[in-house]
């Protein structure tokens, strides 16, 4: 079984006011040297059949249309494979 | 990567052949040519990007202005107003040293584009107005426009839209009390997302927008500036959509309302320590138009240097930077003694502000980017002079077809039967039926200081603790009435929120509009535009209630399909104690109720004649403002003197609607009985304008038909507040119940 990881990220020009927040707190807490933090979503999707052109299609939909608000979100869509069960 | 040599003012006089893209920035070849006038010279991308977007039809008003003048000719006297049209809100004096500021804005465009963010922002942009003038955010409201409730795209819009506004507004700690949801047609593809603020001060806290006195500064202070919203004022806000265009999309603002909390309580300390000459908020066309506005309403000049904003994004262009509508930003001019506590607080908060520029002796705005000089303008130029449009208006053809389609003709209901199932299809159409599932969505009464809140008539505040002060505010607009006939429409609409303040017995004072209109190319258009804006300074020269402010929403339209013209009004009231208000809710079994006014056979634009006939055309109701302002006299001294324990205006729907509503508030029925003269159907679903039902206490009764009576107001015994059903005498009989069940669950069942 394969799994597919979509990354759901704003898109770069529009304000993370969760991604600010976190950068505010990282100095406080003594963390420095961090510039700048974005955050965003990480949906693991695990696959019934094989992973082929048309079941990345179907995805690549149901991200475009339901997982990102494309509006103001990007996305990308990967495979990651599963390790099998532990020898 | 080769770089391109910076703009600057002498850039751009000795290269005066380059082509800039004012078309694509939405300047029309004319405009372009008169700014080439006015600098003597080509402009530079900087000066060309403020140009572009303060000459936008939302910064400039440029289609609407020669109507709007109006409002200003025909202001009647009031000695409530303290600040008139063109600061950032209206100001009016309310009592014992109070002042309140009110507005209503629209945030349609960019609410369909992305509901939440839209709405969100759209409440975030009010209220910084409402900040700008010195006072501090007490409620919000929201009147609200969707396509047909049961299509698709109201699914995406809606939900998005309501949980926005109540993200953004309980975030900030806003109570929302007030507002209207509409479903129609004609607003598919077009949704109307207006919002209104209210906020209180002491008179002598009354800010404005203006930079004086040379050498005090400028600090940009809030949130810093991306790229978010470039062009959304000259881009989204002033065309029309076209689908083939999907590169307009991403000039979407994201809010945040905890920056936005942290930027009020740092204004208004800064205020309370009196470090402020002036101030504007960043709204559409964010530094383009604070920088100009404020220049331009001061005494002198002002100097900025860019390169001291502070960005999220470190490779934003000058021209970006000016046309950025990032939220959460303020600009404030501060003497520069003062400055160093200005900061002091901003850091106290977490606000990150920064000295930007400063006023100067001359009179121009100048702009600096890497040492080098961008702008340099005359700010009158950019902020006042725009364009004018004596735009072409011409009464539709289709007008007089419409007003002769009369809708006093339709079929009535022939049996009792019959009667009985129109109520109930009048109750429970999306437009009649309960808003429960989106109001209870905002917070009503965080805060502690709400009185009243949907679904009363109107939202009530008490401002005062002691003496129990308050402010009443109600919002109403019905696109149909105003496509029938948009003269008599807006006047309604100002109609019934007078009426609607008055009903909870608070005085109507001052009135805040919010114009929204499909594109003013369009004569028919353009006609219903003026003629609104006619009727509601008309109305409102008669009534005794200025127009503050506001703001004109065009381009509301999808192709050749203009929505109904949508004056929405917003009328402010106060009134004296808020424990004296009335509340829509049957409070007593046993009381009478009366209806005041005078009912007539008045269908046209009506909601029966929506819901039961799918039916729009004839005339609206007739417009009396001599009897609203006795109605509303009546019902704020019953109100005052105890003569009444609850009131219901009568408005869309009917009377069989406000008795529905009182009885299911209350949980106690009514028995109905049809007066003389009239019959049923009339008696229930006429839409006559002036009138409200009252229930009165026995002990009451008399002194209150005398009152009526010595005044001269119409008053009619309809019937008893009793049992747990609503009756009318010889016709039918409807549980509490199943008017609950039919009245509630619709808007439920279809954003399920």
């Amino acid at each position: 079984m394969a799994r597919v990881v979509v990354d759901v990220m704003l898109k770069p020009e529009i304000l993370d006011p969760q991604g600010q927040a976190v950068q505010r707190a990282l100095p406080r807490l003594g963390f420095d040297g961090i510039s700048d933090v974005r955050q965003g979503k990480r949906f693991e999707l695990e696959v019934e059949g094989p992973v082929d052109e048309a079941a990345l299609a179907r995805i690549h939909d149901l991200a475009e249309s339901f997982l990102a608000n494309t509006v103001i979100e990007d996305f990308t869509v990967k495979i990651e494979e599963v390790a099998e069960a532990v020898k | 990567m080769s770089r391109t040599p910076l703009d600057t003012v002498e850039h751009a006089a000795a290269t005066p052949d380059v082509e800039l893209p004012w078309a694509e920035l939405g300047l029309k070849k004319d405009e372009y040519e008169r700014v080439v006038e006015i600098l003597g010279r080509r402009p530079t991308g900087a000066e060309l990007a403020m140009y572009s977007v303060m000459w936008s039809e939302h910064c400039s008003y440029k289609s609407s202005k020669v109507h709007l003048r109006q409002f200003g000719e025909k202001a009647p006297q009031s000695d409530a107003l303290l600040v008139g049209i063109g600061e950032n809100a209206g100001v009016v004096d309310v009592g014992q040293g109070y002042a309140v500021t009110f507005k209503v804005e629209s945030h349609n465009h960019p609410s369909y584009v992305e509901p939440y963010q839209g709405a969100a922002t759209g409440v975030g942009g009010i209220v910084r107005d409402i900040i700008a003038m010195g006072a501090r955010p007490v409620a919000v409201v929201d009147p609200l426009r969707f396509g047909a409730a049961d299509h698709p795209d109201t699914k995406r819009v809606l939900p998005g839209v309501v949980a926005g506004i109540g993200g953004y507004g309980n975030c900030l700690g806003l109570p929302n009390i007030g507002g209207e949801v509409v479903f129609d047609a004609c607003y598919q593809g077009n949704p109307l997302v207006n919002a209104g603020a209210i906020g209180v001060m002491r008179h002598e806290d009354i800010h404005l927008a203006k930079a004086s006195g040379a050498g005090n500064k400028v600090i940009l202070y809030g949130a810093r500036t991306g790229g978010d919203g470039i062009g959304g004022a000259s881009i989204l806000a002033s065309e029309t959509f076209d689908d083939a265009k999907p590169s307009k999309r991403p000039a979407v603002q994201v809010g945040d309302p905890f920056q936005e909390k942290l930027l009020i309580e740092c204004t208004l300390e800064a205020f309370k320590e009196k470090l402020v000459v002036g101030i504007q908020d960043l709204g559409a066309a964010g530094l383009s138009c604070a920088t100009s506005e404020l220049a331009s309403n001061g005494s002198g000049g002002m100097r900025v240097t860019l390169d001291d904003v502070p960005l999220r994004d470190s490779t934003l262009s000058p021209e970006e930077i000016l046309m950025s509508e990032s939220q959460e930003r303020m600009c404030a001019v501060v003497e520069p003694e003062k400055v160093d506590r200005f900061l002091e607080i901003c850091d106290k908060w977490d606000v990150i502000a920064t000295v930007i520029g400063e006023v100067t002796d001359g009179d121009r705005l100048e702009i600096y980017w890497h040492g080098g000089k961008i702008v340099d303008v005359d700010p009158r130029t950019v902020a006042h002079d725009g364009p004018v449009y004596e735009r072409p208006y011409a009464r539709p053809s289709w007008q007089d077809e419409l007003q002769a389609d009369d809708a006093n003709k339709l079929p009535r209901p022939g049996t009792s039967e019959e009667l009985k199932q129109q109520v109930l299809q009048l109750v429970s159409s999306p437009n009649q039926a309960s808003k429960k599932w989106i109001t209870s969505q905002y917070d009503h009464f965080v805060q502690g200081n709400t009185v009243l809140a949907q679904p009363e008539d109107s939202g009530m505040i008490r401002i005062d603790e002691e003496t129990g002060l308050g402010v009443a505010i109600a919002t109403d607009g019905n696109g149909r009435y105003a496509k029938l006939d948009p003269y008599a429409g807006a006047q309604l609409a100002l109609s019934e929120a007078y009426r609607n303040v008055a009903t909870t017995g608070a005085k109507p004072l001052a009135v805040s509009d919010c114009l929204n209109f499909g594109s003013p190319e369009d004569p028919a258009v353009m006609w219903q535009f003026a003629e609104a804006i006619r009727g509601l300074a008309d109305a409102c020269q008669q009534l005794g209630t200025p127009v503050t402010g506001g703001n004109v929403s065009l381009y509301n339209q999808t192709g050749e399909a203009a929505i109904h013209p949508t004056p929405v009004v917003a009328v402010l009231g106060v009134i004296d104690d808020v424990a004296r208000r009335t509340p829509v809710a049957f409070q007593e079994e046993g009381q009478l109720l009366y209806l005041l006014g005078d009912t007539r056979e008045e269908f046209g634009g009506s909601a029966w004649s929506q819901v039961v006939h799918d039916h729009l055309g004839g005339l609206p109701p007739k417009v009396d403002l001599e009897r609203e302002r006795l109605l509303a006299e009546i019902l704020i001294s019953a109100s005052r003197d105890g003569m009444i324990d609850s009131a219901h205006d009568l408005s869309d729907g009917g009377l069989i609607q406000a008795v529905v509503e009182s009885a299911l508030l209350g949980g106690k029925g009514a028995r109905l009985v049809v007066p003389d003269g009239l019959d049923a159907c009339t008696f229930l679903f006429s839409e006559s304008a002036g009138r409200a039902v009252v229930a009165v206490p026995r002990s009451e009764e008399l002194r209150f038909n005398d009152m009526c009576g010595a005044r001269g107001l119409p008053v009619t015994r309809i019937g008893v507040v009793d049992g747990d059903s609503v009756e009318l005498q010889g016709e039918f009989e409807l549980s509490l119940e199943e008017l609950r069940t039919a009245h509630e669950e619709t808007i439920p069942a279809l954003l399920k």
